[in-house]
């Protein structure tokens, strides 16, 4: 009974928790260096130059417009043609800091852009700096609209780690290949490996929606 | 003495539309100008020019000594000189009556937060809401939000006031507790812009009342020309006003 599980054996359960860490891991890194990232890609889309609008929202473009697959490929697999070779867990970070920076980056210039122009006016009208008028006035504001598509998006990172199995990154997906080739039972081992992202993604989703509750109820 | 709003030859255009079309007006220190016209006369084109919310096409600007039409004027002093009252007031929703007093003249100023606190309680006695120091402002009504942001602006010591339409989202009553406000600061000689549509109160505070039409200033003089206007178009706007 103990000795299988939900019929996969004890070490494979090793296996997959172990790879349960990668997929958190990964999901750690590609939310805040995506985030740190995206946050400059937010404060980027919306800012006076013209030049660095446009690198940004190139940026933004290129991201959106290609797979993530893609885009690990590229890195993992491409990039060694010029001499760039790094390991899968290097290539899978990058990767997902890229991507999430680019989502998270929208989300964020949607956040900022959503507080009303007379706010940024007021505060302008009130001699603050451009930092001053973003750090005091306009991010408390956009915060609060923030945090819900944020935790929200956070699941989509989540889900997308398993991405990076294809570059042989050991996160759960892939270890479940593994298994599955040893057991040849499919249906089973791809079962429960659904049910443990459930299991990571269903919180973030709930907690999302009772954020955007309360920030609804305490809405001016 | 140097007046404290000098506008000459002033032009502005919104893409095609001509708003301004070459105004000249001054305010001198003490002064209190009313700014009356029909929506789309201009009027408010022209206020948010002393702040330099909008640039100008061409003509010359000073406030309080700042060549405002220049493109490399320092906003940060310019601003501190020039406080604005919105329609909308624009207060900011995350922070209290005090902290929205006492950002600017902390951050901008660099008061501490005890002189910051006096400040904000002498400002407030003025616009007579001393209670509400503590308040969020979700917690005011439209009127005493209004107050609140004279006070803010009032926080920064400027040399001259704008205020842009600031009762026409206020029903009478709420409309009247601000005015009074305006009008005690008028008789304590702070300079000041009013556009306006409460025509009673042009005539109450106004020194000079100027009227736009069609971007330029169509006649001006004492609060007297609402009573007696010279021109037929003033004529049939006060008509509708009075």
């Amino acid at each position: 009974m103990i000795a299988s599980l939900l019929g996969i054996s004890p070490a494979h359960w090793a296996a997959l928790l172990a790879g349960l860490k990668w997929t958190i891991f990964l999901s750690v890194v590609g939310f805040l260096a995506g985030g740190l990232v995206g946050f400059i890609v937010a404060l980027s889309r919306i800012s006076d130059s013209v030049v660095v609008r446009a690198v940004a929202v190139t940026y933004v473009n290129l991201i959106q417009g290609t797979p993530l697959l893609v885009l690990m490929f590229v890195l993992y697999f491409g990039l060694p043609v010029f001499g760039l070779e790094m390991p899968p867990l290097a290539a899978a970070c990058i990767a997902m800091t890229m991507f999430s920076a680019a989502y998270l980056g929208e989300i964020w210039r949607g956040c900022l852009q959503s507080v009303p122009r007379t706010q940024w006016e007021a505060a302008d009208c009130l001699a603050l700096a451009r930092w001053e008028r973003m750090l005091l006035v306009i991010l408390p504001q956009a915060l609060r609209i923030a945090v819900p598509p944020t935790v929200g998006f956070m699941v989509q990172i989540v889900k997308n780690t398993s991405v990076a199995s294809v570059i042989g990154m050991a996160e759960m997906t892939y270890i479940g290949k593994l298994i599955n080739n040893a057991t040849f039972q499919p249906f089973r081992t791809y079962l429960i490996i659904a049910g443990l992202y459930f299991l990571l993604c269903y919180p973030l989703s709930w907690l999302s929606r009772r954020l955007e509750r309360k920030l609804n109820v305490a809405h001016r | 003495m140097s007046p404290i709003v000098s506008f000459r030859d002033v032009h502005k255009s919104f893409g095609a539309v001509p708003v301004l079309k070459g105004l000249s007006f001054e305010i001198e220190k003490g002064q209190v100008v009313a700014l009356i016209g029909r929506s789309g006369s201009g009027k408010s084109t022209a206020l948010r020019c002393v702040d330099r919310l909008e640039k100008v096409d061409s003509g010359e600007i000073i406030v309080c000594g700042h060549r405002v039409s220049d493109p490399k004027i320092e906003l940060r002093k310019l601003r501190q000189d020039v406080g604005i009252v919105f329609q909308s007031y624009n207060l900011f929703p995350h922070l209290t009556v005090e902290q929205n007093i006492t950002l600017a003249p902390r951050w901008v100023k660099k008061a501490n937060r005890t002189s910051a606190r006096e400040l904000a309680k002498e400002v407030l006695a003025q616009v007579g809401l001393s209670e509400k120091i503590d308040a969020y402002p979700e917690q005011l009504s439209g009127g005493q939000q209004q107050r609140v942001a004279i006070a803010r602006s009032l926080a920064m010591r400027p040399q001259v006031m704008l205020f842009d339409e600031v009762t026409s989202a206020l029903d009478p009553q709420l409309t009247e507790e601000v005015l009074r406000v305006i009008e005690q600061l008028a008789k304590q000689g702070m300079t000041m812009l009013l556009v306006t549509h409460e025509m009673a109160f042009a005539a109450r505070v106004a020194d000079r009342v100027i009227f736009m039409h069609e971007g330029l200033i169509h006649e001006t003089g004492s609060r007297d020309i609402l009573r007696n206007p010279a021109t037929a178009e003033l004529k049939s706007f006060v008509g509708v006003g009075l």
